[in-house]
């Protein structure tokens, strides 16, 4: 993914993209290879997004880094019409969801130009699309559109 | 509560005019309502030792408290600003009555005052840092996927929230103070525009400027003067705490175990109760806050609204001055001044009849937190 072309309608994210830290730069050099990265406890193995120095399950401090399919469900989805962002104006109205991770972990995630109208308990999967040269975002789309 | 030495009651309130106030700081807001509580209360500002706030949501000042004993020219015992978001206003009464119990002050005021409408309100739609890039911005579209969910999980329809909505603007409408009081159909709901489906305009509160407060102090004190006390009968709360699309259940709140607790701290259940004042930031909160306390069973919140049992004159008024969504979106202190009035009969003609005890509701980020407390006047002032 990482030799596609950067598409204009998404350069406007750039603005939203958070500041790097040492947590969350592994996450984003990932998302930019075109991987999803999650973190797993090696004491109580449950996977964790985002990322943090410790487990929010057992508090231990041995965290890796581990490659996810990203797969999962719609928890719920909203369909917002208010610009709320320029970056976002093109898709109006565009879908947001929370996605339930078959890895455990519970998501936001942006679902654009979608073609069909998404259900809460619709399988889902990741989206990567590239938004500067070193930046991508995640999005989901259905598995079966 | 049950092992307090002495009864508690809120002994004056105030506000000040809901809406639009271009000129009236902050600071203003908050003053001005705290001297408007304190001449209910038949009081000045030197019978304070104690001054308690939630900071404004706009701007978020440090050393807030202090900065209001400051514009009240006192040197308070006791300062202190919560942040429990819009559960703030009744867990500041759960300091104030603790710092009565040991001793520290005997006369507590309690404000809140911001202008987000006419000065500052970036922060309701900021960002929410990595969750950015996902597209959820504003308050509206996160208690929309609590709405969403509800929906899918009961069957909660656009037709019952458009009727929290006409509940409490109906209530609204007999209400000179309220933003916003002309009355709107089902059909006026459906035609509002979309701000995040499933809310519409209509499911959304408004962002206003405005203060309100009350005085605490104990019953002993309270009987000195001409005032007409209001008695704290119990005070629970409960946090779900975590971001809202985590949580194990998203179309429920912390109102259950703050209920709970305020009801055993009281020795009352949800039967005794004459009216609520429920925190009603969006058409989904009061309903889901109904089915939490037990007072529908969990998914009817939906048609309870519906069959307008919640109207004054109904089983169960609720937000008997409009509520965040029609008398100002103020976050949740207008609802215990309101209490407080109809306790003491002074509802004018939005008085509900006989109404010995109330339910004020607060809860605050997306359901984040949850405070509960239950007011009662001892059937004295009717």
């Amino acid at each position: 993914m990482s030799d596609r072309p950067v598409a204009d309608k998404f350069a406007a994210f750039e603005e939203l993209i958070p500041p790097l830290t040492d947590l969350n730069t592994p996450y984003r050099e990932a998302l930019s290879r075109g991987e999803l990265i999650l973190q797993q406890c090696q004491s109580c193995f449950s996977h964790q997004y985002p990322f943090e120095s410790f487990c929010y399950e057992c508090g231990s401090t041995e965290l890796e880094n581990k490659i996810s399919l990203g797969q999962g469900f719609v928890y719920s989805f909203v369909k917002v019409h208010q610009p709320y962002h320029s970056a976002f104006k093109p898709f109006i109205p565009y879908t947001v969801a929370t996605i339930q991770l078959d890895d455990g972990p519970r998501l936001l995630s942006a679902m654009l130009d979608l073609t069909t109208d998404v259900k809460i308990g619709d399988r889902v999967k990741p989206r990567i699309e590239r938004i500067t040269a070193s930046e991508s975002m995640l999005m989901y789309e259905l598995e079966r559109p | 509560m049950k092992s307090l030495k002495q009864k508690y009651c809120i002994i004056g309130v105030g506000n000040t005019a809901y809406g639009k106030n271009p000129g009236i700081s902050q600071i203003a807001h908050n003053v001005l309502a705290i001297r408007s509580a304190l001449e209910d209360a038949g009081l000045t500002a030197q019978d304070l030792d104690g001054v308690l706030t939630k900071a404004p949501t706009s701007t978020f000042p440090m050393l807030w408290g202090p900065k209001i004993a400051e514009a009240l020219r006192i040197q308070p015992k006791v300062t202190a600003t919560l942040d429990q978001a819009g559960a703030s206003n009744i867990g500041l009464i759960q300091y104030a009555i603790s710092a009565i119990e040991l001793g520290q002050a005997e006369v507590i005021a309690i404000s809140y005052g911001d202008n987000p409408r006419t000065g500052t309100r970036a922060s309701y739609a900021r960002p929410r840092g990595d969750d950015a890039l996902a597209g959820l911005f504003g308050a509206p579209s996160s208690y929309a996927m609590v709405a969403k969910r509800h929906m899918h999980e009961y069957g909660t329809t656009n037709e019952q929230l458009a009727n929290v909505a006409i509940a409490h603007r109906t209530h609204a409408s007999m209400n000179p103070g309220a933003q916003f009081q002309e009355l709107f159909t089902v059909d006026d709901y459906m035609s509002s525009r979309w701000v995040a489906e499933p809310f519409r305009l209509l499911d959304c509160c408004p962002v206003s400027d405005g203060g309100a407060a009350y005085i605490i102090t104990t019953e002993e004190k309270a009987k000195e003067l001409k005032t007409l006390p209001v008695y704290i009968e119990g005070i629970g709360q409960a946090h779900p705490s975590w971001d809202f699309y985590r949580r194990p259940e998203l179309a429920t709140s912390g109102a259950k175990i703050a209920g709970k607790m305020a009801f055993e701290s009281a020795g009352l259940q949800p039967a005794d109760v004459d009216f609520c004042e429920i925190y009603d930031c969006f058409t989904i909160v009061p309903l889901i806050s109904l089915e939490e306390y037990g007072f529908v069973e969990k998914g009817e919140g939906g048609s309870f609204y519906e069959e307008q049992r919640t109207h004054i004159g109904g089983e169960l008024p609720c937000n008997t001055s409009g509520g965040l969504l029609s008398e100002t979106g103020m976050p949740g202190t207008q609802l215990v001044v309101e209490a407080v009035r109809q306790l003491r009969g002074q509802g004018q003609n939005r008085q509900v009849k006989g109404a010995e005890v109330g339910l004020v509701s607060q809860q605050g980020g997306i359901m984040t937190t949850h405070a509960t407390m239950l007011l009662s006047n001892q059937g004295v002032h009717q």
